[in-house]
């Protein structure tokens, strides 16, 4: 998902105390950042989340590549409400790790030297506006499948940051198939193109749900904590029940021969996507990896002078109004 | 951990936001900000997008202080045998009516 391949750490704390945590939440009770924590718990945390929010703030990049050329003024105006919303939840995330006892600056490092991750999503191009669309429909329908457990995660910070982020997520979603459904009802040449961004974009939004739980060595501390909802093949399986009725709707092809319905199972069978590429991606070598993190570099270079004037400012009016009592 | 020791981040600010139908302020978050007025601009940007309040409270985060979680048990104890603070405590038979 927004948070794939979390590495879960193992805690060297006193048995005891790992049960009475455990027990804690098997209870249902929500952990607070001044609890008593395993240092596990907390580095996955910190892992998770982290990677969430950079997830958040890489995304703005395929979708700001659309801002100055959207098609009409509404849509202009929509996709930057949208693209304002991620640099938002992005925020609700950091401060939510933050709780954690890491530092914003300190993440937004880890991001830019590679110790910390993004979603492999973020790492595909936008080529033509249908993209906003896909986008929009697929990955935000993706996210949405793994945030809306995440709700009742156990860290009470996380829980919180993602009842906000579900609440203004729906939009992002419904916006993508809106522009889906008005390039289907267009030209051919239109719906062509919104063909070719489903093509591109469908396994990799299976991806986003990370690789199968056989190969997903990590899920098992997570799903104990709460800090991990559900299984990657779980909500994989749910999202393409979901979304494959809509593409059939839009008049779209699923871009994958082997779909189809299986009545025992009550879902559909579907191919796996590539899990080389995959793997590849998150390793850093996706089309835009090394676009994504040179303009995140830039961003954070060129904002340091106004980090600097503020802060500058604040101190100056602060020891002026100290002089003045 | 590469931000440079020299670069001291923005302090963290914690935002309460009183919505529209005369609620009490209410806790949404923390945000960072230079100084106040910052912080207020930047509470609105984050937590108003949807017009969610008609007024903002910013408060230095470490200017807060807070009950231990540790001592949870004790400091909340007075009130656990106190049933009777509630109005459902007192049966009112049917037939006295509404009260």
């Amino acid at each position: 998902m927004y948070a794939q391949m979390v590495k879960s750490e193992a805690s060297n704390d006193d048995p005891a105390r790992l049960a009475t945590f455990q027990a804690r939440i098997d209870a249902g009770d929500k952990i607070e950042p001044k609890d008593w924590m395993p240092e596990g718990y907390r580095k996955t945390l910190i892992r998770q989340i982290g990677q969430h929010a950079h997830s958040e703030i890489v995304g703005q990049l395929p979708e700001g590549n659309w801002i100055t050329r959207a098609p009409t003024l509404e849509r202009k105006a929509i996709l930057l409400a949208k693209v304002q919303d991620e640099a938002g939840h992005g925020l609700y995330l950091y401060c939510a790790a933050e709780t954690l006892g890491v530092s914003r600056d300190e993440m937004t490092g880890m991001l830019l030297d590679g110790r910390m991750k993004y979603s492999s999503i973020f790492a595909y191009p936008t080529l033509t506006w249908a993209d906003m669309g896909a986008v929009g429909w697929l990955v935000d329908g993706a996210a949405i499948m793994n945030q809306v457990p995440l709700q009742r995660t156990s860290f009470g910070p996380y829980a919180r940051a993602m009842i906000r982020i579900c609440k203004e997520e729906s939009f992002h979603q419904r916006q993508g198939f809106d522009i889906m459904m008005k390039m289907c009802s267009g030209t051919p040449a239109q719906k062509a193109m919104a063909q070719d961004a489903l093509d591109r974009f469908w396994f990799p939004a299976l991806m986003m749900f990370g690789p199968s739980d056989a190969e997903s060595t990590h899920s098992a501390q997570s799903m104990a904590w709460k800090i991990k909802m559900n299984s990657n093949d779980e909500l994989r399986q749910k999202f393409v029940d979901q979304t494959a009725p809509q593409a059939a709707y839009l008049g779209l092809t699923i871009p994958d021969e082997t779909l189809r319905w299986n009545e025992d199972k009550g879902g559909y069978d579907f191919a796996e996507p590539d899990w080389d590429e995959f793997f590849d991606v998150l390793k850093g070598n996706g089309p835009c990896s090394t676009d994504r993190i040179a303009t995140r570099q830039k961003a954070w270079d060129d904002g340091q002078w106004v980090r600097d004037a503020l802060m500058a400012h604040a101190d100056k009016t602060r020891a002026a109004r100290v002089a003045a009592e | 951990m590469t931000a440079p020791a020299d670069k001291r981040e923005w302090p963290l600010w914690e935002i309460f936001i009183r919505g529209q139908h005369g609620a009490s302020h209410r806790h949404v978050g923390s945000l960072h900000a230079p100084d106040a007025e910052m912080a207020i601009l930047n509470a609105r940007d984050v937590y108003t997008r949807r017009k969610e309040g008609v007024s903002i409270w910013a408060v230095p985060a470490n200017a807060i202080a807070a009950s231990s979680p540790s001592k949870k048990g004790p400091l909340f104890d007075p009130a656990e045998d106190k049933a009777y603070r509630h109005p459902s405590f007192f049966p009112i038979p049917k037939d006295v009516g509404p009260m």
